[in-house]
């Protein structure tokens, strides 16, 4: 798995819709150790966006007190038929991308 | 369900400051009257403790349903392995032993003048006032489902009717078909029971329907005894048993009973049967009686199991917030009994003691192959916590020790029930 998407398939023009999203991801805190005592190195996404037919409409930025598997859900207006384009950043040079259709009447 | 819980409690110190000197110019002329609302494992344990540790202690038993049916073992009634008879008691010897039962709902609780009224307009008063009315389902937060959509997606959480619709269900489903199990997050009764189901209906479909599948969507990440299970699943059934966890998306938003159409937060499942178990919180009962917060629960104190919002109410099983007891038929026997101890000290004018509770708690993936879990648990503070001295089966153990623990378990069964009904 790697990221789960909930976009509605279609919607009417002007109307809000809620957009979901899933990721896996372990969100190591950087704060923890091992059982030798050596500290287990952060690895966390940093940021995470989505653009509406190449416009920005949310950011966000992650922090070490986000858990496993980071669960995004917010809203946004149906505009115009197009694509959603969903981007994570993190550390490590982690990315990683989705993508999901909506169609506007 | 939401009102501000300071402002009942306010309420409820002032009525307290009242009742306290009325009342016991009544209650001089006995030695006391308990009345103990429901009558499962919780509930008939209490109220026969109580008769038991006070011949002349007057206890009266509400229950509507003349035959309890059980929830432990009804997993191997969905599975076709057991007849549903043999999870039904009576009330016949709690009556011998004195207690008074009444066949009656419930439908208020007056606290101030220590009153409960039943559907045929009796109203019994009580010096201490037990509640053990196990869970209800929250169903607002599960949009779509509701008593009419568990006639068609059943939830079989609690035993009888659901139980056999459940079964029928399955018998039902051609081969290839899939179940579907949808499992709320904690609090919930009896958290590893969903999937021990989900273990025994996979031994049903493989014995029967080889190609069907389990599909287990869940709101939990991980949950009790999850590596036995896992092991057992694979040792048993090999990969017919799905389980789609919280991070994978598995929480179920709402339920569509007209297709029966399961709605997760990232996808639409259409089983061929949908065993929906919708999140829980406290049986009615507690709030009428004014005893659950906002959590939907009974906050309790762990020594007497006294309501911290009602005086002179106690809650027991399912219902309470018990920390770190899970809600267990075991659990809200052993609460029964400690509350039982707690109530004859309190009307003596003697100081209750401190409880150690066990919950025990088997689980069967396949018949001959059996798990347990045990804890101990003492109040700490404001909770139950658990203490030294639990175990849980170990994870890598030969097929002798799953057969001995499947008796074991159905041993327990026999002796929880004598023991309450009996």
């Amino acid at each position: 798995m790697a990221a789960l998407i909930n976009v509605p398939a279609k919607a009417k023009r002007g109307d809000i819709i809620e957009i979901r999203t899933l990721t896996s991801h372990i969100m190591e805190t950087g704060f923890r150790h091992t059982a030798d005592g050596a500290l287990v190195p952060r690895d966390i996404i940093t940021s995470f966006t989505c653009r509406y037919n190449g416009t920005e409409v949310f950011r966000a930025d992650l922090f070490p007190a986000i858990a496993a598997n980071p669960y995004l859900s917010f809203f946004t207006v149906a505009k115009e038929s197009g694509k959603f384009e969903f981007e994570w950043i993190g550390d490590n040079g982690y990315s990683s991308s989705a993508s999901a259709s909506i169609t506007v009447e | 369900m939401n009102t501000p819980v300071t402002r009942r409690n306010a309420i409820i110190g002032i009525t307290a400051a009242t009742t306290l000197t009325v009342p016991s110019i009544l209650r001089a002329q006995s030695t006391g009257r308990v009345v103990v609302v429901g009558g499962g494992f919780g509930g008939a344990a209490c109220a026969r403790a109580l008769k038991r540790a006070q011949e002349n202690l007057q206890v009266i038993l509400i229950e509507p349903n003349a035959v309890f049916t059980s929830c432990p073992f009804s997993n191997e009634v969905i599975a076709g392995l057991r007849d549903i008879k043999a999870q039904q008691f009576g009330y016949d010897a709690l009556g011998a032993e004195g207690v008074t039962v009444i066949s009656q709902a419930v439908t208020t609780i007056e606290p101030q003048q220590r009153s409960v009224l039943t559907a045929d307009g009796v109203a019994l008063p009580y010096d201490r006032l037990v509640l053990s009315p196990g869970i209800d389902f929250h169903f607002e937060a599960l949009p779509g489902y509701d008593d009419a959509a568990s006639d068609k997606m059943p939830h079989a959480w609690k035993a009888g009717a659901q139980t056999l619709l459940l079964r029928r269900q399955l018998e039902a489903m051609e081969d290839g078909g899939t179940v579907a199990i949808a499992i709320p997050a904690n609090p919930s009764r009896c958290p590893p029971a969903p999937y021990e189901r989900a273990s025994l209906i996979a031994h049903y479909l493989k014995t029967t329907k080889p190609r069907s599948k389990v599909l287990i969507l869940d709101a939990k990440d991980s949950f009790s005894q999850q590596r036995l299970f896992e092991k057992a699943w694979k040792e048993l059934y090999g990969d017919m048993i799905e389980r789609i966890a919280l991070s994978q998306g598995g929480r179920v938003t709402s339920v569509d009973p007209s297709t029966r159409t399961i709605v997760t937060e990232f996808g639409n499942y259409n089983p061929d049967v949908a065993n929906v178990i919708p999140p829980q919180r406290a049986g009615r009962i507690a709030g009428i009686a004014g005893a659950t917060d906002a959590t939907g629960w009974c906050p309790i104190d762990p020594v007497t199991f006294e309501s911290k919002l009602v005086q002179n109410i106690h809650v027991i099983g399912d219902a309470c917030l018990g920390g770190g007891i899970p809600k267990s038929a075991s659990a809200a026997s052993a609460q029964g009994k400690a509350c039982a101890a707690a109530i004859v000290n309190l009307l003596a004018g003697r100081a209750p003691e401190a409880p150690r509770l066990t919950g025990v708690c088997y689980n069967i993936a396949a018949p001959g192959y059996g798990f347990s879990l045990a804890g101990n648990y003492q109040p700490k503070g404001d909770i139950f916590a658990e203490v030294e001295g639990g175990s849980t089966s170990p994870v890598d153990a030969p097929r002798e020790l799953r057969a001995r623990e499947a008796t074991e378990a159905e041993r327990w069964f026999q002796t929880i029930t004598a023991d309450t009904f009996g």
